[in-house]
């Protein structure tokens, strides 16, 4: 069985290399691709993960047990998120980027691109704090109450917002014609 | 019917890519290096805290440093372009100055600075460059700019050194060889024999960027790499007082100066000035202008893009309502985002610069080709037209290498057309490739670190950047070796040319802008003198013009706007010679020496400190506090 992040956090806060290490290695695809669905481009989402990892080494020394560390991680990665898309004109971007990345995938990947222009256009349509909760609950399979901790908001509004997203993507199902 | 979460989920899945391999060994690799680094300086061992080990980025440096060839899956090019933008590692020296207690218990403004406060206060360990409570308020305000909003108590110096002191731990030291950034490759010019080589040429160089990457590495706590420290480009930074010519005929004045050198008995400095005719900017010609910016993904940084868009504000207010500006941006695509515009529709054009955003990978070919026909249109407008390219020298996509570039710019600037680059931003600055386009473009190339420097190029010297008074000014100096035996120019490396060069019209130089001043120094061994490094030939001497009592005589080709055949100046030099004032002479020697020194050369026991001092003499006259704003830098470097 795997050892237990907090037990790595542990040794890592120490100074344990080996544990840090493995917590690195354990979590980044998970930050890349919170990172990614927040912000639908590549480059930013690996600015963003480099970003976190670069600052994790200091960070680290303020995780107190009181959070489950992916949930803490996850809070991290989403702040650094939301950082970037307080920036001038990364708004803009961050739903261009999906077309964008499309486009280029299209060109590559023939297969599922059905899927793909659907969910597109979908995240495209969701207000950031939606899609921050979707990112978190659909593509994380976090307890509305793990994902209202790192987002920072009561359990209540988690599941007021996943309510949100569920009636926003049957509208635009319907209007795509893909359910009567 | 099928829940829209679950179809959601199974579509989020397969559209989201595979992170990048190299990318995450990369950023693994750092992360790695900072968690030792911060480990090992916790444990007070600072030696062990300095970023080493990069080896990681060997793959990512020969990525960066061909040219892409082919268009890469989209993903990992634009990776490619945003690389290493972010400290590599932690350098924690030194303690907290006490000086930091009383400024703690001012308010702070915005929780950013709250928390790196904070950071400071807990980490005993940390490197506060108290240094920086020297720099005065205007440097301030820049120098803090890219990381944190100013004070809004404009006057609390000290809550701003404490800012610049939390930034350097925000924003740790970083080596600018661990960037990708580029420099020219430029061996410091050899000693040369005159009775082997009496002959010295080389074109003017009127750029000043390497002076403002100097004050930004230093101000930033950066390392510098040699390469970067041009010296003509630092002694060409400040102005002098060379006569200013009466006529436009004229174009410019040559004035001449032999003094001693300070950091060498032996030797004599002999320094060269040129100063350009100055024209009214209120009566000239109205002219059109081409701001080409690149708003790639790598330019969406406090220092790059919002400083970039201050600056051009900044240079709007020195233009006159009837020239005329256009807007293209390149990322991913070129575009124009603001047609042919004229000053006085100020609105529109500030309207159109405060809708540029930064996003996709970097076109730039595309963008320059767009720019350039922009260009040609107003050209067909009766106007002089200019490009000036604004960015971070990331000119990477749809381009198989820099010489079909630089062809595609010095072809256009046959047809008048000029370029010419401001550099913006650090880690990915490309200072190669900026040279190399400004050259051919003839125009000038200025790195914008803080809006007081985009203040000092695009408004003060928006004349001379933009109005050429003279073309292709090349020098080309005699040594009589009767009387100098060795002889070294210092700086212009990037800039030497044959010496059949001089005379032939068709090899491209600098220009001179209006009211531009340019200064060239050599440092010359008078025959006999101690410094001698080569002994004197035994068949030679007698050969030698013994009659002639002059040092060199000194030549100059020009060509006047538009014309296509040069005109020559020619004055001898003695060892009386002493048309400069000596205030620029000790000024130009203080200047030239410290560039030395920072390039790592040896004075013998001539040191920074030596340099200051006799900086610090020879200020003078200096309403911009250009020359008291090197002193302050140099009191920075560490002897």
């Amino acid at each position: 069985m795997k050892t237990d992040d907090l037990e790595l956090v542990k040794a890592a806060q120490l100074g344990d290399r080996i544990a840090f290490s493995s917590l690195l290695e354990r979590h980044y695809d998970r930050m890349y691709r919170i990172a990614y669905r927040m912000l639908g481009n590549a480059v930013e989402a690996e600015d963003i993960v480099q970003d976190v990892c670069l600052a994790l080494p200091q960070k680290l020394q303020h995780f107190r047990a009181e959070a489950a560390f992916t949930t803490w991680l996850h809070r991290v990665v989403i702040n650094a998120g939301r950082d970037r898309l307080r920036k001038a004109g990364t708004y803009d971007r961050a739903t261009q980027g999906w077309v964008e990345i499309e486009i280029m995938r299209r060109a590559e990947t023939a297969e599922a691109q059905e899927g793909q222009d659907w969910l597109a256009c979908a995240l495209e349509q969701l207000p950031h704090s939606l899609r921050e909760t979707v990112v978190l609950v659909i593509g994380e399979e976090q307890t509305h109450a793990a994902a209202a901790e790192a987002l920072e908001i009561s359990e209540g509004t988690v599941s007021w917002r996943m309510s949100e997203v569920k009636k926003t993507l049957t509208d635009i199902a319907k209007q795509e014609g893909m359910i009567e | 019917m099928t829940d829209p979460l679950d179809k959601l989920k199974s579509t989020m899945e397969s559209a989201t890519p595979v992170p990048d391999v190299a990318a995450r060994a990369r950023i693994l690799a750092t992360a790695q290096q900072n968690f030792e680094n911060f480990h090992a300086a916790s444990q007070g061992s600072p030696e062990a805290a300095r970023p080493t080990d990069n080896r990681s980025h060997a793959g990512v440096w020969k990525r960066m440093f061909g040219m892409f060839r082919s268009i890469r899956p989209l993903p990992a090019m634009l990776a490619g372009s945003s690389l290493a933008v972010i400290a590599l590692g932690v350098v924690i020296v030194g303690q907290i100055p006490n000086v930091t207690d009383r400024a703690f218990r001012e308010p702070l403004d915005t929780p950013e600075q709250t928390r790196a406060v904070e950071e400071l206060l807990t980490r005993q360990d940390a490197k506060a460059p108290m240094v920086m409570l020297e720099i005065g308020p205007s440097d301030l305000d820049d120098a803090i700019a890219p990381s944190f909003q100013a004070p809004k108590h404009q006057s609390d110096m000290r809550q701003r050194a404490i800012l610049r002191a939390t930034a350097d731990l925000v924003h740790p030291k970083v080596e600018a060889r661990e960037m990708n950034e580029r420099y020219p490759d430029a061996t410091t010019n050899p000693l040369k024999i005159t009775s082997d080589e009496p002959i010295s040429t080389f074109s003017i160089d009127v750029d000043t960027a390497s002076y403002a990457v100097m004050r930004s590495s230093i101000l930033g706590g950066y390392d510098m790499p040699r390469e970067a420290i041009r010296i003509e480009e630092i002694v060409n930074y400040f102005d002098y007082s060379y006569p200013v010519p009466d006529a436009a005929e004229q174009p410019f004045s040559v004035s001449v100066g032999v003094s001693q050198t300070p950091w060498n008995d032996g030797t004599q400095l002999m320094q060269i000035g040129i100063q350009g005719y100055d024209i009214d900017a209120a009566t000239r010609d109205p002219m059109g202008l081409v701001f080409l910016i690149d708003t790639s993904g790598s330019m969406n940084q406090p220092n790059k893009l919002p400083l970039l868009i201050k600056s051009f504000e900044t240079m709007l207010r020195s233009l006159n309502e009837d020239d005329t500006v256009a807007i293209v941006t390149y990322a991913g695509s070129a575009g124009v985002v603001l047609e042919p515009t004229r000053v006085s529709d100020m609105g529109a054009i500030l309207g159109a610069l405060s809708r540029l955003s930064a996003g996709g990978s970097t076109a730039g070919a595309a963008g320059l080709e767009q720019a350039y026909q922009v260009a040609a249109s107003m050209q067909q407008d009766g106007q002089s037209a200019r490009v000036i390219l604004a960015t971070d020298g990331d000119f990477n996509v749809g381009i198989s290498g820099a010489a079909p570039l630089t062809e595609y710019i010095a072809d256009k600037r046959e047809s008048g057309i000029r370029l010419s680059v401001l550099g913006f931003g650090r880690g990915n600055y490309n200072d190669q490739t900026m040279q190399a386009l400004a050259q051919n473009g003839n125009g000038v190339a200025a790195y914008i670190d803080t809006l007081a420097e985009a203040d000092k190029v695009l408004s003060e010297e928006i004349t001379g950047a933009l109005i050429t008074i003279a073309s292709d000014v090349k020098i080309q100096v005699e040594f009589n070796p009767a009387q100098i035996s060795e002889y070294r120019l210092v700086g212009y490396e990037t800039r030497a040319l044959n010496r059949e060069d001089f005379n032939n019209d068709r090899v491209d130089a600098g220009d001179i802008g209006a009211g531009h001043s340019v200064t060239a120094i050599y440092e010359i061994t008078p025959r006999g003198s101690d410094a001698e490094m080569v002994d004197a030939m035994r068949y030679q001497s007698e050969d030698m013009a013994t009659s002639r009592d002059e040092y060199a005589f000194v030549k100059l080709r020009y060509k006047r706007p538009g014309e296509t055949q040069s005109n020559l100046l020619e004055l001898p030099v003695t060892a009386d010679t002493d048309a400069i004032a000596p205030e620029d002479q000790d000024w130009a020697s203080a200047v030239v020496g410290a560039a030395r020194l920072m390039r790592g050369e040896d004075l013998g026991d001539w040191s920074l400190s030596d340099a200051r001092d006799l900086a610090t003499s020879a200020r003078g006259n200096d309403p911009h506090g250009y020359r008291a704003e090197f002193v302050r830098l140099l009191g920075l470097l560490p002897e």
